[in-house]
């Protein structure tokens, strides 16, 4: 029994010395005809045009992975030359233009046409125009604007002019003011700027005798005084401009202000030209309406300030609206004493 | 003088991210940042590859364009660093960036991002001390007449650093040696037919 069991081993340890044999010889054969060149050569797939579509499209695919912590950047951000280009192509020189090209068209204005003076002598009797609640708001808006506007400028060109003019100390303490004051302000300026637009929306419904001042020019030229009522057509237009290009800036602002909310770095790129165009187009219409409330025309500056102006300059520039209040007028005496008109409301003032 | 690149064969990196470990450890970078990052294309298909990114110190450096302050500069060697004493954190460099380089430690409300940070080819940064340059940018590895360490420490020798001429001779000859049509991983038929495997040491 022992010869009989023991020679099935013996077999079988021969087949498997056999096989071994076989298999340790032949192994080397198979290496030895893979051609490393040509392994190189084919090893790597090497990644399609597909995926590279897939990496300049700036979304990333499914199988994209990239080991930097909640980055969902893709391997190439393809936009950023485009967001360059547009910025310091396009934005920066035409926004120079506008600007610059505006005080120029101002100045060349005011020197040739001068002031829009009042048509004949001023009463002396007084008209409610602005409360001194939309006085208030008007005033922190307006400061509010030309802060952000200054900074907003330096943070686009200033680097051009200060830099090398104050040094590297002064200048890196004014850019860093210009940023957190325009981020800090930012959001205070777009809130106050639709409570004010909200406040003064019931006097800018476009009118048909509005289309007539814009054919005459506004009268700003020559001596006509086209009809209007408590606001003129330019008045009505700055304020549309600020509630549709205003208030765009405004959101675009925020969508920059806040990058806690995660937005990705495409939507800023785009947040930034539309800021940047916007509040470039708005600063240079600004001017001029800074240049009309101040030195542009007799007796405007004082219904912001005062909030009265003189039944001339209504009857003059707000026919209209003149017709409208001009029972309501009331002496200087009367204002100096603090004694109110008979009804010193937004209603009356403003009834249209 | 020299102009110092990266450069990453991505046929031989291997996705471990050694570079990425190397560079946080070389920079004692702030927690959250990662100055270097390994990505991966179509992971867990045939075609799989990965590189190593980062500042790639680009000859028209994008983010020296846009930049508000000017912070950014470039050093004899090619070298693009930038002074954190002027960086506001504004993002306009990361926006522009075609490498996602540029990263803030912050991310907050009123764009309270601090102070950009981002590879500095391991050449510090300007500062008044050692001390103080190691705190605000890492090392100067460059002083030391040392290459970056992510590519000194590159396992495969993916990751290449140095003289622009040197490296590119050193892939060069990779891709002679590989034979690859296209010279590189692109898979791009016109690479394959302008021959980028033209073996530029054979003579005549």
């Amino acid at each position: 029994m022992y010869v009989s069991n023991a020679w099935p081993g013996f077999w079988r340890a021969a087949l498997l010395a056999l096989a071994l044999l076989v298999g340790l010889g032949g192994a080397p054969t198979v290496l030895a005809q893979a051609d490393p060149d040509r392994e190189a050569a084919t090893a790597v797939g090497g990644v399609s045009p597909d995926t590279w579509r897939q990496v300049r499209s700036g979304e990333t695919g499914p199988n994209f992975r990239d080991s930097r912590a909640e980055s969902t950047y893709n391997l190439v951000n393809a936009s950023g030359e485009t967001w360059r280009q547009l910025r310091n192509r396009w934005v920066s020189p035409f926004g120079l233009i506008a600007i610059g090209g505006m005080i120029v068209v101002i100045a060349v204005f005011y020197v040739i046409v001068g002031r829009k003076d009042l048509s004949g002598p001023r009463t002396g009797r007084k008209l409610l125009r602005w409360p001194l609640l939309v006085r208030s708001i008007h005033w922190t808006v307006a400061t509010l604007f030309i802060v952000l506007a200054l900074t907003g400028l330096n943070l686009l060109y200033g680097k051009f002019v200060f830099r090398p003019l104050f040094g590297d100390a002064v200048w890196g303490a004014m850019i860093s003011a210009s940023k957190v004051s325009h981020n800090y302000l930012g959001p205070l300026f777009g809130i106050l700027l639709i409570v004010l637009l909200a406040r003064v929306l019931k006097h800018n419904w476009p009118k048909k005798h509005d289309l007539e001042w814009f054919k005459q020019g506004g009268g700003l030229v020559g001596k006509g005084h086209p009809d209007a009522g408590f606001a003129n057509g330019g008045e009505k237009l700055w304020f549309w401009l600020l509630a549709t290009v205003g208030i765009v800036v405004v959101v675009s602002g925020f969508v920059l202000d806040f990058p806690n909310y995660g937005q990705g770095r495409d939507t800023m790129q785009w947040a930034n030209i539309i800021h940047a165009v916007g509040a470039l187009g708005l600063t240079a219409v600004a001017l001029g309406h800074i240049y009309i409330g101040t030195i542009g025309s007799e007796g405007s500056l004082e219904g912001m300030t005062t909030g009265y102006v003189d039944e001339t300059w209504a009857k003059d520039h707000h026919n209209l609206w003149y017709e409208e209040v001009k029972d309501q007028a009331v002496s200087e005496q009367q204002i100096s004493a603090g004694r109110p008109p008979p009804d010193d409301s937004e209603e009356a003032a403003t009834r249209s | 003088m020299a102009q110092m690149k990266f450069m990453c064969d991505a046929e031989r990196c291997i996705d471990c991210n050694g570079c990425v470990t190397a560079c946080k450890n070389a920079n004692d970078v702030e927690w959250g940042i990662q100055r270097r990052r390994v990505v991966t294309l179509d992971d867990g298909e045939p075609s799989e590859v990965s590189i190593s990114v980062a500042c790639m110190h680009c000859d028209d450096a994008p983010c020296m364009a846009v930049c508000p302050t000017d912070c950014f500069y470039k050093t004899e060697d090619g070298i693009v660093l930038h002074d954190k004493d002027l960086c506001i954190g504004c993002g306009y460099c990361l926006y522009a960036c075609p490498f996602g380089a540029p990263q803030f430690p912050k991310q907050n409300a009123f764009g309270e991002r601090g102070k950009m940070d981002k590879c500095t080819f391991c050449a510090g940064g300007p500062a008044d001390s050692k001390e103080e340059e190691y705190e605000k940018y890492g090392a100067n590895r460059i002083a030391e007449g040392k290459l970056p360490l992510c590519a000194e420490m590159c396992s495969t020798k993916a990751l290449l650093a140095g003289d622009a001429q040197t490296v590119a001779d050193i892939f060069r000859q990779r891709v002679v040696q590989r034979g690859h049509p296209d010279g590189a991983w692109s898979g791009n038929p016109q690479a394959a037919a302008d021959n980028l495997a033209y073996d530029a040491t054979r003579q005549g």
